[in-house]
């Protein structure tokens, strides 16, 4: 009981991080219908801005309070790293509306593969370890065994972090006249333009707040493991491209439904089934649901027009 | 990408005619502003690590000259541009009607005495180099990196096979890969069979997989597809990492049974491929004949995929890459087309890895993983899809390059002494895959030949087919 209730919270914390990915996967899907595979190593670039702006901050500028530090790295790293999604799609994905279908996957996986090979020459090829930053827990309750039950802050500020930032992007894509240009560009890209929306812009505005919330994913990643390497964005980003499918590809509230999922499922599978195989589980599950239903859980079936 | 069409008056006018400096500073300078941006974290800064701390080291230097790199480059963009336009300005009377009847390019000219040069060349290797550089020792390196290249052709033919003809995007093939390589590994270590009756067996094998792997995912549309092939290839190599009493995990499957001469072990002693054929004993006569094994298997390979383009079968394929649905209408069953293409190119695959094992004499899971699918797409998207030797001609420059740059040492004086090419080979894939979609998505060779002819032979020009196959 005690160890099922601490991997729930692990895996809510987890299911955070892949949730916030898996917007931005699920937001370009919407809007223009790719898989952008690179999102992954955009999630890892990002944590490495944070990583080098938390070393600048509290070793260079003196910066003593952990929290503060941790404040600034965010926005930084948000700002930095919606740059890099927005150069990424004007460079890679715009010039590439209207050729053949599958030239905007290919040239994903280029940006992929060029991203976590720039980091590693970049940075070097080891791990990044960073000194634990938040060490306090909170212990909930003490099972019969002397098994604590414990939350600690990190998985708190994750937890927090990810309901409100999601509070405040669901408010942008409901109420703002952004999120209306929008889901009129997610549902009909052509008459939105005679309508006088200016695609181009809401499109790439799509890629800057996917890459901002993979920099609160990657900062929360960073703050999580406290250690980064330049490989990292492979397996996350697919497991929050799962988490996307699962949840009903082109749904917001799916995306994070999914992600908590799948960072639930492979808690539960480490703790309970085997932890080598965690990973095969993921994919597999991306797999069977590509397969049986391609919709997900709260999407909308897919029409083919022909 | 365009459709074609023939230029108007009306577009003659609109077209600028003078290179606007002015503004080709401005947005140059912008691209470099922007680019400054982008290199500020991870450029400008390096972690380093001593003991268990981080600590940071500047460089500002490596950031302004990137930073100037792109300002350049952005200008010479815009000169190219204004040129261009400008030349399409003034038209000569051939261009106007270049897109509607293409004349043979200069390659498909040059393609008639290029092919078999190539093919002599490549027979001719071991000899080439045996005379070039004086001894049979000293021209193991490369005889060495002459099968490696090769083995990448091979595999670019493979996957040419499901990415070029069929057009399902295999992000997964490095799995077929591995299934062949263990096939043999297994087989010959456990059953003590050898590698000419592993080798078809690998193949089959291959192909089942691909079936078993293709059956369930190939109703789903391009991009699915190829993500769920993905998640198959890493299945497969953590099953390969995990299942440690048939594989022995991480560690692989050392001493693997070498090659034999059909039969007649390259060994020193009696019995061996020296004292039969009367020749002094040299371990080079090993790596020879892998090298002329590996280029009888690439060219099996691109023999069949020939042959297969004029069976209904190919064409098949080749029709359901430009439109699937149009293919359904015309009653071609698209899933049997499309597990055949997959099952035809894991075989191929198969019969690569199967290569792989009995040329290193081991196998391990960390050289089946998706960097390695990456690098064989990108030499089939690079060489254009579809089109054979562009595949073959990707695989000699991304594969072969990054070596002969590793051997130039003026590099070195220029870059300094730790420059090594290879470090910065799969950064030069990825923005190459890039700049391929965005220049030329049909790849460095986008002439392809019809595989069928009505009366006479006629050029067709990549823009008058979808996905730039005639």
């Amino acid at each position: 009981m005690e160890i099922f209730v601490q991997q729930l919270i692990n895996g809510l914390t987890l299911g955070s991080i892949y949730g916030l990915i898996a917007i931005g996967y699920t937001m370009v899907f919407g809007i223009i219908g790719m898989v952008n595979f690179a999102h992954g190593d955009v999630f890892m670039l990002s944590a490495f801005i944070a990583l080098i702006f938390f070393l600048i901050l509290t070793t260079w500028l003196g910066i003593s309070s952990v929290a503060l530090a941790l404040f600034f790295v965010l926005i930084i790293a948000m700002v930095l790293t919606s740059l890099w999604g927005w150069a990424i799609e004007r460079v890679a994905y715009r010039p590439l509306r209207g050729s053949f279908r599958l030239a905007p996957l290919i040239s994903a996986i280029g940006v992929s593969i060029f991203l976590s090979n720039f980091v590693q020459v970049a940075q070097g090829a080891r791990n990044k370890p960073t000194p634990p930053m938040i060490r306090d827990v909170i212990v909930l309750f003490q099972g019969e065994s002397g098994y604590n039950v414990a939350i600690s802050y990190k998985q708190i500020i994750i937890m927090v972090m990810t309901a409100v930032l999601l509070s405040i992007f669901w408010y942008i894509v409901q109420k703002t006249s952004l999120g209306r240009a929008q889901r009129a560009c997610e549902q009909d890209r052509k008459m939105a333009a005679l309508l006088g929306i200016n695609v181009d812009r809401t499109i790439s505005l799509t890629f800057v707040i996917g890459a901002a919330l993979a920099a609160v994913a990657g900062t929360m990643y960073l703050l999580y493991y406290g250690v980064v390497s330049f490989a990292d964005g492979f397996v996350p980003g697919v497991k929050a491209f799962t988490a996307a499918v699962l949840g009903g590809i082109g749904s917001l509230p799916g995306a994070v439904l999914g992600g908590l999922i799948i960072g639930l499922i492979e808690t539960f599978w480490s703790a309970y089934f085997s932890i080598e195989y965690k990973d095969v589980a993921a994919f597999s599950i991306l797999a069977i649901v590509l397969i049986f239903m391609p919709s997900g859980i709260l999407g909308r079936p897919e029409v083919e027009k022909v | 990408m365009n459709a074609p069409s023939i230029t108007t008056p009306a577009q003659t006018q609109a077209a600028t005619t003078t290179f606007d400096l002015s503004a080709a500073l401005k947005d140059a300078f912008k691209a470099a502003l922007i680019t400054f941006g982008l290199s500020i974290p991870i450029l400008s800064f390096r972690t380093e690590q001593s003991g268990a701390d981080l600590f940071l080291s500047s460089r500002w230097g490596l950031a302004l000259i990137v930073t100037a790199i792109v300002f350049g480059l952005r200008l010479l963009v815009h000169a190219y541009t204004a040129s261009r336009s400008y030349r399409k300005a003034t038209p000569s009377p051939k261009q106007a009607t270049e897109l509607v009847h293409a004349q043979p390019s200069a390659f498909q000219h040059v393609s008639k005495f290029a092919i078999p040069f190539f093919l002599g060349v490549a027979i001719a290797f071991p000899f080439l180099i045996y005379l070039v550089q004086g001894g049979l020792n000293e021209s193991r390196y490369w005889i060495d990196l002459g099968i490696l290249i090769l083995t990448y052709v091979m595999l670019g033919w493979g996957l040419n096979i499901v990415v070029g003809l069929a057009g399902l995007l295999d992000l997964g093939y490095v799995a077929f890969y591995a299934v062949g390589a263990y096939s043999y590994a297994l087989l010959s270590t456990t059953f003590g069979l050898s590698f000419w009756i592993c080798l078809p067996l690998a193949g089959i094998l291959a192909a089942f997989w691909g079936m078993i792997l293709g059956f369930p995912v190939l109703r789903l549309r391009g991009d699915y597809l190829a993500i769920v092939t993905l998640a198959f290839g890493e299945i497969i190599r953590l099953v390969l990492i995990n299942w440690v009493d048939v594989t022995n995990g991480a560690a692989g499957i050392s001493s693997i049974p070498r090659a034999t001469f059909f039969g007649i072990p390259f060994t020193a002693g009696e019995g061996g491929f020296a004292q039969t054929f009367g020749l002094e004993f040299n371990g080079m006569h090993r790596i020879i004949f892998l090298y002329y094994l590996i280029l009888a298997l690439a060219l099996l390979t691109n023999f069949v995929t020939m042959r297969l383009r004029k069976l209904p079968v190919g064409r098949a394929w080749e029709a359901l890459r430009e439109d699937e649905i149009a293919c359904r209408s015309l009653g071609i069953n698209t899933t049997n087309t499309k597990l055949t293409a997959f099952a035809i190119g894991a075989m191929f695959g198969g019969f690569a890895g199967s290569f792989f094992a009995v040329r290193q004499g081991f196998v391990s899971p960390e050289s089946f993983n998706f960097l390695e699918s990456a690098i064989i797409l990108a030499i089939v998207v690079m060489g254009g899809m579809g089109s054979q030797i562009g595949v073959a001609i990707a695989a000699i420059v991304l594969v072969g390059g990054p070596e002969v740059l590793r051997n130039l040492t003026f590099l070195k004086a220029v870059f300094g002494e730790g420059f090594d090419p290879n470090e910065y080979r799969l950064l030069i894939f990825g923005v190459g895959m890039v700049a391929m979609m965005v220049w030329r998505p049909r790849g460095l060779i986008s002439e392809r030949e019809p595989s069928v002819i009505l009366k006479e032979r006629k050029a067709i020009s990549g823009s008058l087919v979808k996905e730039g196959h005639g």
